[in-house]
């Protein structure tokens, strides 16, 4: 036997040395991290228990604006995302003519980062930018309109919202096409035999099946859109305040890592509860699957 | 054709054609406005197309205090991430496609569980970690992060790329003598250098474009886009479109080249 095989052991004990590595990097990397982050947002420098950083966050001025536009941000953008990436797979699973190509081109916008478009879409927005100049020469401004600018905010906040639709859709779509691609086609072919139309097959067939890419996709969207964080500091900078730039702001700004750290437990608090009320609420038969 | 079928078709391409152009258009418009002559950016009403075209806008950006050490530091953050990411990521994702063991679905969810954390809740901590271990501040430290971030889609992505190798041939290669580490060296991983270059890929498009933990975890040794971020307020348009275009350029190119496998790294297709 050569040293190596020796030291791995036999194949059994293989797979758990080739996971060791992740393993040990996950714990250093999220477990440590999560602990201490409880550590600062409960505790005081001097190793007292206290919820003196929670009362400070919840009582800054711009906590409910924050928790406000977060929430309102996701309960707007997830659904038209979600509506959106639907009718993009079912489009390309009609496997029409092109279609591999529109797949590649709508998931275009997962490759850029929250910074950049937000950068795009304030090239659209800004006083002198495109969507100004569409509106004068359609002759229905004549001269520039402050979509973001402090008395707009409104406009600013739609802003953030075309932004943030065009830049996430894309991870919607990826895991509907591939939970579309996982629907057997005996089941369409079944349906077909017995008569059904496109539409029944869609609502009976496809949609049922589709019950678990839709829940995970669901999560994954939602937890991401609480995350929301430079898309809004490139489009509104301070002006909209969410629970993200918060934490960034609180330790940036004021350096004060006790109320980011509180910050942070708020959005885990927050992700955990709305994965809880979804696999509560939209149970599947195989929920794992779904999501695993 | 039918009438009924004819009229179905346009309706399709109708809806494909506005979809893509709600797609393309935001990009061409950044593009066209980073190449626009800075004096026409200030223009009203601003010509879609620039009178001419211009590189001054893209080498103010370029030229602009920190923007060229913050992309090669950029760059430098995204090698080590792709290097720590595959070297401990890849490894995983060889057990998780060939062997069924206790704990495999255990990992698995662990591995899902942390692509759902809020990055503040992993940056703001690693301030002090990092500024114990003396890495705050350094390119190091922000790799470290990064491969974090990265780490369960390369676990996924290379789990679907070594399902993809036959495992025929990785047996047949042991039965004629290779040792379980040479059928892996000699059989495998050519056939897996594809998949394992497009996994290089996404994990440079992850830590590339990642901001939070990256302004958090610098002062001056900012990555790109924390440098763009914290110089936002005190910036003129047009460095900011020329920013934006800027950074979203190599992810397109590396966009391109891993198209192939954009279905697999939510997890969803990972055992087809």
């Amino acid at each position: 036997m050569n040293p190596l095989r020796r030291l791995l052991g036999t194949d059994t004990l293989l797979p758990y040395w080739l996971l060791l590595p992740s393993v040990a990097y996950l714990v250093v990397f999220f477990v440590l991290p999560l602990s201490q982050a409880f550590l600062l947002a409960f505790r005081t420098d001097d190793g007292q228990l206290t919820l003196k950083f929670f009362e400070r966050m919840v009582n800054d001025a711009k906590f409910k604006d924050a928790l406000k536009y977060t929430f309102l941000l996701t309960v707007i953008v997830v659904p038209i995302q979600l509506a959106t990436a639907l009718v993009i797979a079912l489009l390309v699973n009609t496997g029409f003519r092109g279609s591999r190509l529109f797949l590649y081109l709508c998931a275009i916008p997962l490759g850029i980062s929250d910074l950049a478009a937000g950068l795009v879409w304030y090239s659209i927005f800004t006083g002198r930018g495109y969507l100004n100049s569409v509106l004068y020469s359609l002759g229905i401004i004549d001269k520039p309109f402050h979509f973001l600018s402090y008395e707009n905010i409104p406009w600013m906040f739609g802003a953030i919202v075309a932004a943030e639709h065009w830049r996430a859709t894309a991870i919607v779509l990826v895991i509907l096409i591939a939970g579309l691609q996982m629907i057997s086609k005996d089941y369409l072919e079944a349906a077909e035999v017995l008569g059904a139309g496109r539409l029944k097959k869609l609502w009976y067939v496809v949609l049922p099946l589709l019950k678990p890419s839709l829940q995970a996709a669901l999560i994954i969207r939602t937890i991401f859109a609480f995350e929301v964080f430079a898309v809004v500091i490139a489009l509104a900078g301070d002006l909209i305040p969410v629970l993200a730039s918060e934490s960034y702001w609180w330790y940036a700004l004021y350096r004060n890592l006790h109320v980011a750290a509180a910050y942070g437990v708020l959005l885990m608090a927050l992700s955990i509860t709305v994965t809880w009320g979804y696999l509560r609420f939209l149970r599947t038969r195989e929920e794992v699957r779904g999501l695993a | 054709m039918s009438m009924r079928r004819l009229w179905g078709k346009l309706l399709l391409y109708g809806v494909v054609a506005a979809i893509s152009l709600w797609v393309l258009v935001p990009l061409v418009l950044i593009g066209l406005a980073s190449f626009t002559p800075r004096e026409e950016i200030y223009r009203w009403p601003k010509p879609f197309l620039p009178s001419r075209f211009s590189t001054e806008t893209m080498s103010f950006f370029l030229g602009a205090h920190g923007v060229l050490p913050s992309t090669l530091n950029s760059i430098w953050v995204a090698l080590l991430t792709i290097g720590f990411t595959l070297a401990i990521g890849a490894p995983a994702g060889y057990a998780l496609a060939r062997f069924v063991f206790r704990g495999r679905e255990a990992f698995r969810l662990g591995i899902l569980i942390t692509k759902m954390f809020p990055i503040p809740l992993l940056a703001i901590p690693l301030i002090v970690t990092f500024i114990k271990w003396g890495i705050y501040d350094t390119l190091l430290g922000v790799a470290f992060i990064h491969t974090a971030m990265a780490l369960p889609f390369a676990v996924l992505i290379t789990t679907s790329i070594f399902v993809g190798v036959p495992r025929d041939l990785e047996e047949s290669a042991m039965t004629l003598g290779c040792s379980r580490l040479g059928a892996f060296l000699r059989v495998v991983l050519p056939l897996a250098l594809p998949g394992l270059a497009a996994a290089a890929m996404f994990t440079f498009v992850v830590s590339w474009n990642e901001v939070f933990a990256a302004a958090i975890l610098t002062l001056s040794n900012r990555t790109l886009p924390a440098q763009i971020l914290t110089s936002l307020e005190v910036s003129p348009v047009y460095f900011k479109f020329a920013g934006g275009f800027f950074m979203i350029l190599p992810a397109l190119i590396f966009m391109f080249f891993m198209r192939r496998y954009l279905l697999q790294m939510w997890g969803v297709a990972a055992e087809r």
